[in-house]
């Protein structure tokens, strides 16, 4: 199994003590609120995503074809499921990246923060990030 | 005795009449406060949906059998019923359309095409939403002329001397929103239109959000168009109303072209069909505007004394009740408003806060409420906006304020 579906089964299996939602989104909450994801300079249109929702920053740096990524959101349960896309996927190999199929959202019950519908800038990150991925196997190759 | 209007409004009974009320969501009592966005619909209008489908449904205006006969009677019933609903002069003066958004694109599209030129002005203002702004720019662009936008107050009020200011011989249409969505002011619109018919500009207005809560009479207010949506006023999705007077509708060309508002085809040359038909190609929204007529029906039953009084009496206590929040701030505190509160907490955002409430049941809208320049006039991402039909309650506004105040402490 790769590191991204471990990375995903291991959030699955912290969620899993959660008794209902309001535990489950408080969680998200501190996560969104504890954590500087991205460096201010690249918190800019440049870097926007925009939804109409929440904002969505996000920046990616690559290193012998593994991607790290921060973002940013100005809407906290966003940043908390930020935080989250960016545990699973940050630092991984590029084509896994591009490949990865992102169960746990679901898994965790938190879906409908995934859904086009919400526009959020959640479902655009996660595109541009698999772009990333994309894009940085492909100039490897 | 006689049964006062007051007496015979009974919410209990209204709330019955509105199976999506008893309906859950995230396992909790659905507590509704997005009728700006759409209406729930009544049974009424359901069942005559449902009725037309099984028992009534041909295509209208076409058939010599009796079915397509008394389609073509029951919808032809229901313009009259919308004719006598908003006091139009005549039905070639009621046009059915998808809905406010198309009826204002027709106007932009079809008396932009004949009336508006280069160096000419359109003129709206900065409340507007994006389906009152967007069709304008694009015949703007296509015509050479220049949208001028009549600016808002901190209240948000239109600032009249300013939209004043801005009307002159060169502006061929205004274009304002008798009700705002994402703020809920009522706006002088008898006022404006009057200024401008000293100067023959023509004035249409977006009644969307006017119409389930106002009673509106065209001629009363002297609006050369007037539209609004059937799903905000209790009535079915895609089905909309265009009120425009017969002189310039019989002006303007048709929108799009194809069977019914024909009346000879020839390679050469087509001849148009009489109004209101003109300007409704195809095979028209037959069960829309049958439920929209019975929504009517529905709205005249409850009567719009009743709903006013009852808006009214929600409006003041969610106000009153909201205020109370620490660090809420109230978006749009016009001396006339319709039942709309739009509002932010210090340190919370929209987004956040509308998340919460949908786990607790509360249905509420969150984000620009598709008015992103007036979002920017206040400098703010979005609002959360709770927004009353006649059919909700204190109960409902309570659920809110608790709700709310769960979510902060969440949050904060």
């Amino acid at each position: 199994m790769n590191q991204i579906n471990s990375i995903q089964d291991e959030i699955i299996d912290e969620f899993a003590f959660f008794g209902d939602w309001m535990e489950k989104y408080e969680y998200i909450i501190d996560l969104g609120k504890s954590l500087p994801l991205i460096e201010e300079q690249y918190k800019n249109e440049e870097h926007l995503i925009k939804g109409c929702q929440s904002q969505v920053w996000l920046h990616a740096d690559e290193s012998e074809g593994k991607v790290d990524f921060t973002a940013d959101s100005d809407a906290v349960i966003t940043k908390g499921i930020i935080a989250l896309l960016v545990r699973v996927l940050s630092g991984q190999k590029a084509d896994e990246i591009a490949q990865a199929d992102l169960y746990f959202i679901d898994k965790i019950g938190l879906k409908e923060h995934l859904s086009p519908t919400r526009s959020n800038g959640l479902v655009s990150m996660v595109k541009q990030m698999k772009m990333y991925g994309l894009a940085i196997n492909a100039k490897s190759q | 005795m006689e049964v006062t209007a007051q007496q015979a409004f009974d919410i209990e009974k209204i709330r019955k009449d509105f199976p999506l009320l008893e309906q859950e969501m995230n396992g909790k009592p659905i507590i509704f406060l997005d009728s700006a966005a759409s209406s729930q619909k009544p049974a009424q209008v359901i069942d005559r949906l449902n009725d037309y489908y099984r028992t009534g449904h041909a295509n209208v205006h076409r058939g010599v059998y009796q079915l397509s006969q008394e389609a073509t009677t029951a919808f032809e019933e229901a313009r009259e019923l919308v004719r006598q609903f908003i006091n139009a002069p005549s039905e070639k003066e009621v046009i059915f359309v998808r809905g406010c958004t198309e009826g204002i694109n027709l106007v932009a599209s079809s008396y932009g095409r004949k009336f508006i030129n280069q160096g000419d002005a359109v003129l709206i203002t900065a409340m507007e939403h994006h389906s009152n702004i967007v069709p304008w720019q694009m015949i703007c662009e296509e015509r050479g002329a220049e949208l001028r936008v009549a600016p808002v107050n901190d209240a948000g009020e239109i600032d009249l001397d300013a939209l004043y200011a801005l009307l002159d011989e060169r502006v061929k249409i205004v274009s304002l929103v008798h009700v705002s969505n994402a703020l809920g002011t009522v706006n002088p619109v008898k006022a404006i239109i009057d200024r401008a018919h000293e100067l023959n500009v023509p004035v249409l207005v977006d009644g969307a959000q006017a119409i389930p809560h106002t009673q509106v009479d065209v001629q009363a207010l002297d609006a050369d168009f007037y539209t609004f949506s059937g799903h905000k006023m209790f009535g079915p999705t895609g089905i909309g109303v265009l009120y425009g007077k017969e002189k310039w509708l019989e002006q303007m060309p048709p929108y799009h072209g194809g069977g019914e508002m024909i009346k000879t085809v020839t390679f050469e040359k087509t001849t148009y069909n009489e109004l209101p038909h003109k300007f409704e190609a195809g095979t028209p929204d037959i069960s829309g505007v049958i439920g929209l007529g019975e929504a009517v029906k529905y709205m005249q039953s409850v009567g719009y004394d009743n709903i006013s009084r009852h808006e009214h009496e929600l409006l003041s206590y969610a106000t009153e009740q909201l205020k109370q929040i620490e660090g809420l701030r109230i978006i749009g505190t016009a001396r006339e408003k319709a039942s709309v509160v739009s509002f932010i907490v210090e340190g919370v955002h929209p987004y956040d806060l509308g998340a919460i409430l949908d786990k607790l049941g509360i249905a509420v809208r969150t984000g620009h409420h598709c008015t992103q320049p007036l979002m920017a006039r206040y400098e703010i991402p979005g609002t959360v906006r709770a927004s009353f039909a006649f059919y909700n309650n204190k109960a409902d506004i309570d659920a809110l304020v608790a709700g709310i105040n769960r979510a902060v402490l969440m949050l904060k």
